[in-house]
């Protein structure tokens, strides 16, 4: 069996949305300047990359019309080398490593860019549409609410307070901000530079430090008006759980992931690519999961996501040094650590989107980078990284330091 | 040859097609009259010399809409594939609309203007058929409503009505019309674009025929005709559809609880056909129509709410030959909540009411509730102050028996104790007049034992009103073993008179209707007792479509009258009563002092004003038998249903109740059992008798005999047949 290795991993600091500094930038130009950073830091010859697959959610507008290729053009990679957009929402960066890795694993070519973008903060988010929001027979049929329910949902389910999901956020934010000082980021950010070789942004700037329980506690539960008034999300919720009395809305901006704007992407390769270009690989990907669960409560997939990765890879729950759960809301971390009596001392060491912003086509190949980084800065050996998806699907990756 | 449609053409060549079934006190379209009115729509846009069309009633509703045995017979006749009769009888319906839209039969022809021009109730077909035409006259009057309120007996607007409506005012805008069902009086109808002009009733036909003479070539085009039309508030994927979209299909599933397949149908309709061009989205409105028209639970609904309950309303059960009544004056005795109700009730309808109690202090605080009844549909413009002091002079008070010798009807309603109401039965009877009627409105009491006192019980009888008597419609009555022909006829005219809708049972405990709801209340204090988790009880009733969950009914009805109720069954069966399992929950909560809602304190928790909050904290602590937390939401929902559905059904095999038809009618109106699919009969017809021997056998072994399935329903299982046939 081939195995498949990551060789590096590039990624763009994250922009605070509207008013941030990437705002000015078009997803194909971000999409590009990571490309490029990662051609240059690796003496790539892009001839030798069979394909880059390219994670983005909202492909309309800029960002539609297979905007993986028009970045391969505009990074000016080899003309052989093609480019595919997918989108298996938040984790589309991390399904875009995925299946880079099972293509090099079953030997349809030697190396792959895998990524993603998301401009959040210029192509908003759900203006490419839903059927299954949208379309009554579906919508009806499948319990369809939007994730900030479901995400209040996953909280009355784990009887999680606002307290709870208030003080991980804080914990987040001051993870982000150590890290940051520390600069356990620098090693895989691309300062983006704009044609003048001037910086634009050179770290994450969604940060807030200031964060404290007080400040959190004034904010209104986002998702409480559309739950219980109009148009009444939560009466589908409870068509779908009867056994809940009602949804307790515990999430908002503070405690729920940013509409943040950045790119990322992963160089992964076998064996023989590495010796062929002299790369040392970093990481070998051990197993790789998707799967499908509950489209209401939708944000559990993690958990089957991670049972399933851990069993194809011959491991438990104990063998992980690090996890990487993504900060969609708080409530998705905290019923993973509690689903599997993960300590948080384990997990989003270094905060995650709560704290740093998740732009949705990217966090997956971002999360990989920073996992791995964090296991050469720490000397430990294994991480997981996982994700929960839009219309219930999860997905997760298994990586081990070389 | 069918008369339902006539066509005059006038000095000016406007051809003038009027409505008029004359077998009919209201116009409803059938097959045939659906074709005699295509032909002569073809004939006049052929005719060259028509300048254009008016179409109108010859009576002054314009129609109820639909003949729905029409439908029910298109289905019944025709033969293995009725899916496809029934696709193209609408399709030819929409073929005719779409030729008076268009004002012309092909594209050779230039278009002529045709006009709507209508009074009176004009419902379903009747106003899909306006909403073609290119202008809509509409009468002034208040008693002239339009709407389209299909969406309330279990069907959709399926004659381009679910098509046209949001293309006039959007998603938001139709949603009042499409999923609410609401009629409109003209200058409402007219402000939100139903109709375009508000008309006094004679100059309805003259002013339709000047518009028709001055009608410009661009009045005859309809907006989604003309070439860039944009679906108005946002078509399902523009940005400011998107949310309405949305939101509407959240909003009608936790309304409706998934229930309504109508409901589900119609927004499918809508939004499949917002997305492609008009004659398309006609086309898709008419395949969803067809399925809604192919699945029982809307037909079955349809039966119960239109057909069965207006053959109800018209006297179904009123014994052949009795004379007919003409009541002006009802005495009634106790003016309580139910007295001053019933009281109310009959003044609307133009009754005189003779309001009486003990003493006139009472009587007096008895009419005060009547005002205020009053008062509140003044304040929501229903009535004019002047109509309110006009009918409430109607009412008289009194603190003696003496003049209700001048009422046909005596309406006894006071406190719920046979030695009192047998006391005040002898001193009424020497006062009520040659022919008079004496009812009781209890709720509990058997009537013929009521009666005992009676000199003639042959002219007593139940009249029993539910709560509260304003708003809810059903009025049971109940004979007693000696109720004569002549007392039933009066009380069937006398709730006609009043607009409610009867059904009439026979004498036994708990009639038809509480016989059926305290099952019901009892199986939600069952599963608490079981450890069931109190939410999922509640949730699962609505689930099935109740409106209230069983321990929010008790709390309404509160926790002493449930004990006092058992306290008297148990008296009156004496060793023949089964303990029901609920006692031991009802004493806690009373000995907790957890009564109800009026004590702001029950099953549920509840503000100062009596706002609910939510379930009570301490339910999960009560002392209760044994813990099956595990139970299925399934199995939770069946019980809910069967134990109301089999004790109906236990009611019909005891000639309690006459009909299935009364069974479903009573128990939509009476308790809100099972509305989605047509009434407790209805369902057990839906899941079918084998399915329900099946699984009520599985649930009799597990939870009781309350669950064995009656003789009746084997009967059926096992001939394969329904209570509908």
């Amino acid at each position: 069996m081939v195995e498949a290795y990551i060789y590096d991993t590039v990624r763009s600091p994250r922009g605070k949305g509207k008013k941030g500094s990437l705002n000015e930038l078009s997803a194909v130009t971000l999409s590009a300047k990571i490309l490029k950073e990662l051609r240059e830091r690796n003496g790539l010859n892009t001839e030798e990359i069979e394909d880059v697959i390219w994670g983005n959610v909202t492909q309309v507008g800029e960002q539609g019309g297979c905007l993986a290729r028009s970045a391969v053009i505009a990074a000016n990679y080899s003309e052989s080398t093609p480019g595919l957009s997918i989108n298996r929402f938040c984790a589309s960066g991390l399904e875009a490593v995925n299946l880079a890795t099972n293509q090099v694993k079953g030997s349809a070519g030697n190396a792959y860019v895998a990524g993603g973008v998301e401009m959040m903060s210029r192509v908003p988010m759900g203006s490419d549409g839903a059927a299954i929001a949208v379309d009554p027979t579906l919508a009806m049929n499948s319990y369809f609410v939007p994730q900030g329910i479901s995400a209040d949902i996953l909280a009355t389910k784990y009887g999680f307070s606002r307290d709870d999901v208030d003080a991980f956020a804080v914990e987040s934010q001051k993870r982000a901000t150590a890290a940051r000082k520390s600069g356990y980021f620098r090693k895989s950010i691309a300062p983006i530079k704009d044609q003048n070789n001037l910086t634009i942004l050179d770290e994450d700037e969604y940060i807030r430090p200031e964060t404290t329980m007080q400040s959190l506690g004034g904010l209104e539960p986002s998702f409480k008006n559309m739950g219980e008034v109009m148009p009444g999300f939560d009466a589908v919720a409870l068509l779908k759980y009867p056994e809940f009395e009602k949804i307790n809305h515990v999430h908002h901006a503070g405690n729920s992931s940013g509409i943040v704007d950045g790119a990322a992407a992963v160089l992964i390769g076998n064996k023989e690519f590495g010796l062929k270009n002299e790369l040392e690989p970093r990481a070998r990907i051990v197993a790789t999961s998707k799967i499908g669960t509950d489209p209401t409560i939708m944000l559990t997939g993690p958990l089957p996501a991670t049972e399933k990765v851990l069993k194809l890879s011959g491991m438990s729950i104990k063998d992980i040094d690090l996890f990487e759960v993504n900060e969609a809301f708080a409530s998705v971390p905290l019923s993973f650590m509690e689903h599997f009596g993960v300590e948080h001392e384990r997990l989003n060491v270094n905060g995650g989107a709560i704290a740093m912003g998740h732009p949705l086509g990217a966090t997956g190949a971002m999360l990989v980078g920073t996992a791995l980084d964090e296991l050469e800065r720490t000397g430990k050996s294994t991480a997981l990284t996982t994700l929960c998806v839009a219309s219930g699907m999860g997905a997760s990756t298994i990586i081990e330091k070389v | 040859m069918c008369t339902d449609f006539t066509k005059e053409v006038d000095k000016d060549n406007i051809a003038v097609i009027t409505w008029n079934c004359l077998d009919k006190s209201m116009n409803t379209m059938t097959e045939d009259g659906l074709r005699s009115f295509q032909k002569l729509v073809t004939e006049a846009l052929s005719e060259e010399k028509i300048k254009g069309i008016i179409i109108t009633s010859g009576k002054v509703d314009f129609s109820g809409g639909m003949d729905l045995s029409t439908l029910e017979a298109l289905k019944r006749n025709s033969g293995s594939d009725p899916a496809s009769k029934i696709f193209q009888y609408i399709m030819e319906a929409h073929g005719l609309l779409r030729k008076i839209e268009l004002g012309k039969i092909d594209d050779n022809s230039k278009s002529k203007p045709v006009a709507f021009a209508a009074s009176g109730i004009c419902a379903g077909i009747g106003t899909e058929i306006g909403l073609a035409c290119h202008r809509r006259f509409f009468s002034s009057s208040k008693n002239s409503k339009i709407g389209l309120p299909e969406i309330l007996v279990g069907l959709f607007p399926g004659l381009g009505g679910t098509t046209r409506i949001p293309r006039m005012m959007g998603l938001m805008g139709a949603s009042s019309i499409l999923l609410e069902g609401k009629l409109f009086a003209g200058n409402k109808a007219k402000s939100i674009g139903l109709v375009d002009e508000i008309v006094s009733e004679d100059e309805l036909i003259q002013k339709a025929k000047n518009w028709v003479l001055s009608a410009s070539p661009q009045d005859l085009v309809k907006p989604w005709d003309q070439k860039g039309f944009k679906f108005p508030g946002g078509a399902p994927y523009h940005p400011s559809g998107f949310m309405s979209f949305v939101g509407a299909s959240a909003l009608v599933n936790g309304k409706t609880k998934g229930l309504y397949f109508s409901a589900k149908a119609l927004l499918s309709s809508v939004y499949e056909g917002a997305l492609v061009d008009f004659d398309t989205a006609l086309r898709i409105e008419a395949r969803w129509f067809t399925r809604v028209l192919m699945t029982d639970t809307c037909t079955n609904m349809a039966r119960t709410l239109f057909l069965n309950k207006s053959a109800l309303e018209k006297g179904y059960q009123r014994p052949v030959g009795a004379e007919k009544t003409n009541l002006k004056q009802v005495s009634v005795i106790g003016s309580g909540m139910m007295g001053s109700g019933i009281a109310y009730a009959s003044i609307l309808q133009g009754l005189e009411v003779l309001l009486i109690d003990q003493n006139i202090k009472a009587a007096e605080a008895g009419k005060a509730k009547i005002e205020m009844l009053l008062s509140e549909s003044v304040k929501r413009k229903k009535l004019s102050e002047e109509e309110k002091i006009r009918l409430l002079k109607k009412v008289k008070t009194d603190a003696s028996l003496e003049n209700i010798s001048s009422s046909d009807l005596v309406i006894e309603a006071v406190f719920e104790d046979l030695n009192l109401k047998h006391n005040l039965y002898k001193k009424i009877e020497p006062h009520l007049k040659e022919g008079a009627i004496l009812a009781s409105n209890t709720s509990t009491l058997p009537i013929t034992k009521l009666s005992e006192v009676l000199a003639d019980s042959t002219r007593f009888l139940g009249i029993h009103f539910f709560s509260p008597v304003d708003k809810m419609n059903l009025v049971e009555l109940i004979k007693s073993e000696r109720t004569n022909d002549n007392a039933l006829a009066v009380a069937l005219d006398y709730t006609s008179l009043i607009k409610k809708t009867p059904i009439v049972v026979n004498d036994s405990r708990g009639f038809y209707a509480n016989r059926c709801i305290i099952p019901y209340i009892n199986e939600g204090l069952r599963m608490l007792n079981e450890g069931i988790e109190p939410a999922l009880i509640e949730n699962s009733a609505k689930q099935i479509g109740m409106p209230v969950g069983p321990l929010q009914l008790l709390d309404e009805l509160s926790v002493s009258l449930a004990l006092n109720v058992a306290k008297e069954t148990k008296e009156a069966l004496g060793t023949k009563y089964e303990e029901t399992g609920t006692e031991s929950i009802l004493l806690e909560m009373s000995q907790k002092n957890r009564l109800g809602r009026k004590e702001l304190a029950g099953f549920y928790e509840y503000d100062e004003k009596g706002r609910r909050l939510k379930l009570w904290e301490g339910l999960r602590n009560l002392n209760i038998e044994k813990n099956s937390a595990n139970i299925s939401t399934v199995t939770v929902k069946n019980r809910l249903a069967y134990v109301q559905a089999l004790e109906a059904a236990r009611a019909l095999e005891e000639n309690i109740l006459l009909s299935v038809e009364e069974g479903d009618v009573g128990g939509i109106l009476g308790w809100g059992c099972l509305i989605w699919a047509g009434g407790p009969f209805s369902w057990l017809d839906y899941i079918g008798h084998e399915n329900v021997v099946v699984e009520c056998q599985d649930l009799s072994d597990q939870y009781g005999s309350r669950f064995t399935p009656p003789k009746i329903i084997k009967e059926l299982a096992n001939s394969g047949s329904k209570f509908y046939n």
